[in-house]
């Protein structure tokens, strides 16, 4: 594989950019591999890279239905961050902050990890107590944390709205200084690219659609391009769980609803880092290329259309315009959607399953690009190992029926209204 | 925007009502012995279909009945809607 850096880009540049080396490959697929991957999204290029590189395992394959990037990893808002207020979702995502510092260098491919900082804005003095307690517990697990009172949310985004006789205030904010944000493109690129090098074989435009089961034990997948052999499989498609659940006759706690973001017109650098102002629906940042990029709730019914509603839209940037009002004088660019699998308990679950040598990751509702290294990771680990790591170890599938939630949110089972 | 049929008030938009998620999720009886699964089963678990769904809505800014809908999750289309205690098919 050719070594990105300044010195091959002159080269190149000097042969007018024809003698690249093509970034991934297009192979026909074998008749058999040590392990399938089902999803070519961040996850799952994650795990292949992570199976190679951690446990030497290069016989895999990712089998995608469409194009690498093409379902949610490239459709996100691309916000990193480890705010969270759960033992076992603090330590996997801060683990996950880890890889995420030194993936550039790693993968050799500028993922633009950018880490700027969040602010969760609070508007009354229970929501300033319920953010201490949470700050608080972020940082017994070592995760940088600030409580900001109005003065200091007003010195870092001075062009919110600070009046007092709004409906929602700013009070102050819980602040995490190390959050950012990374191109998410990039992110699955430079993962598809190294996991590529290591002899994974990236399979595009083909579709799982079933399985093959033999006393218990995964045997294989059929797909559009005929049945493949595996003894493991791994299923990590996102939005689309539901859909290969049943055809293994699984129900799971998962429902699928659409997520719509949009970004405006590029404008000079404005906001620095991340907003969310939670009581309006509304979350913000700018990027790199100067455009406003937001979003908030769910459409709010079940829903596989990659493509939301115009109230959605609307309610969202009515959120916006309350804390930003200068958003008033910008022009809309685009607006999209992705299908996200909403767990019961807004965490994901990466676990093994009933059957032998099938293992599933999914649940990752709205927020799993941030997890996309820490994701691989672990279920790298929990395949070639054949048992869950320490990390996915509370991700389990069985949390549900045995009482151990992971409610972050305390939202209970409308998995639409998170 | 969606268009909904309440059966009580006719078609109204869909800012008139709020979501109830999966129709054909079955309660266990009240009063008998329920296993864990079965309750794990009616709480958590769902088939979340591609395609035709029957859900519950209710028209929150209306009658505030609620009533079944059977609605296509692809297209969005909506087929029919029914009183609660009607089965849709
Ligand atoms: C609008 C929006 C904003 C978001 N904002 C954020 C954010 O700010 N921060 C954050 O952390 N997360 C965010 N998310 C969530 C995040 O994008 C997802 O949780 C994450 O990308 C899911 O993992 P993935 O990348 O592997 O999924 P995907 O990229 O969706 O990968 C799954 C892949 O599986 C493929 N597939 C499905 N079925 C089959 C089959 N039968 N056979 C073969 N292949 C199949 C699909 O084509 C798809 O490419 C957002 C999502 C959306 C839609
Ligand atoms: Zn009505």
């Amino acid at each position: 594989m050719q070594k990105y850096s300044v010195f091959s880009l002159i080269k190149n540049s000097l042969s007018g950019h024809r003698n690249w080396d093509v970034a991934w490959k297009d192979p026909t697929p074998k008749k058999e591999y040590e392990v399938i991957i089902i999803g070519g999204g961040g996850h799952g290029l994650a795990t292949a890279y992570y199976l190679a590189k951690e446990h030497k395992i290069t016989n895999v394959a990712i089998i995608e239905k469409g194009w690498i990037g093409g379902g949610n990893v490239g459709r996100n808002t691309t916000i990193i961050r480890s705010n969270f207020m759960y033992d076992a979702n603090a330590r996997f995502n801060e683990f996950g902050m880890n890889l995420w510092r030194n993936l550039s260098q790693e993968l050799n491919f500028n993922v633009m990890f950018s880490p700027r900082g969040i602010i969760n804005l609070a508007h009354s003095d229970a929501q300033m107590n319920a953010y201490a307690r949470r700050g608080n517990s972020m940082r017994l697990n070592g995760i940088d944390a600030v409580l900001l009172n109005r003065e200091e949310v007003k010195k870092i985004i001075p062009q919110a709205d600070f009046s007092e006789d709004v409906r929602f205030p700013i009070f102050g904010g819980l602040m995490q200084p190390s959050a950012g944000t990374a191109r998410h493109d990039g992110v699955a690129w430079g993962y598809a690219r190294q996991a590529d090098a290591m002899g994974v074989d990236i399979i595009q435009h083909c579709e799982v659609t079933g399985f093959d089961i033999q006393q218990g034990k995964i045997t294989g997948v059929r797909t559009s391009k005929g049945n493949i052999k595996s003894k493991k499989v791994g299923i990590c498609v996102a939005g689309s769980t539901n859909i290969l659940a049943e055809k293994l006759n699984m129900s799971l706690p998962i429902e699928t609803h659409v997520l719509q973001a949009c970004v405006s017109e590029p404008i000079k650098p404005l906001l620095d880092g991340v907003v969310t102002f939670g009581a309006g629906h509304f979350y913000i940042s700018q990027s790199d290329k100067g455009e406003m990029v937001m979003g908030g709730d769910l459409d709010g019914y079940n829903s596989y259309a990659q493509r939301g509603n115009l109230p959605t839209i609307q309610h969202v940037l009515t959120g916006g315009l309350a804390v930003f009002p200068f958003l008033s004088r910008l022009k809309m660019l685009r607006t999209w959607g992705g299908i996200m699998d909403m767990s019961m308990d807004g965490s994901p679950i990466i676990d093994k399953t009933h059957i032998e040598g099938l293992y599933l990751n999914c649940g990752w509702c709205y927020g799993g690009f941030k997890s996309t290294p820490v994701s691989g990771w672990t279920f790298a680990h929990t395949i070639a190992q054949d048992r869950v790591h320490e990390l996915n170890s509370e991700l389990s599938l069985n949390r549900f029926s045995t009482g151990h939630l992971l409610d972050e949110k305390g939202i209970g089972t409308k998995t639409w209204i998170g | 925007m969606l268009h909904i049929k309440c059966p009580y008030c006719g078609i109204r938009s869909q800012k008139e009502f709020a979501y109830g998620g999966d129709a054909t999720v079955k309660r266990p009886k009240l009063n008998s012995e329920v296993s864990d699964k079965e309750w794990d089963d009616f709480v958590y678990m769902r088939k979340s279909p591609r395609g035709k769904h029957t859900e519950l809505w209710h028209h929150i800014s209306g009658c505030r009945q609620w009533f079944k809908a059977q609605r296509d999750t692809v297209t969005h289309e909506i087929f029919k809607t029914a009183k609660i205690n009607e089965e849709i098919k």
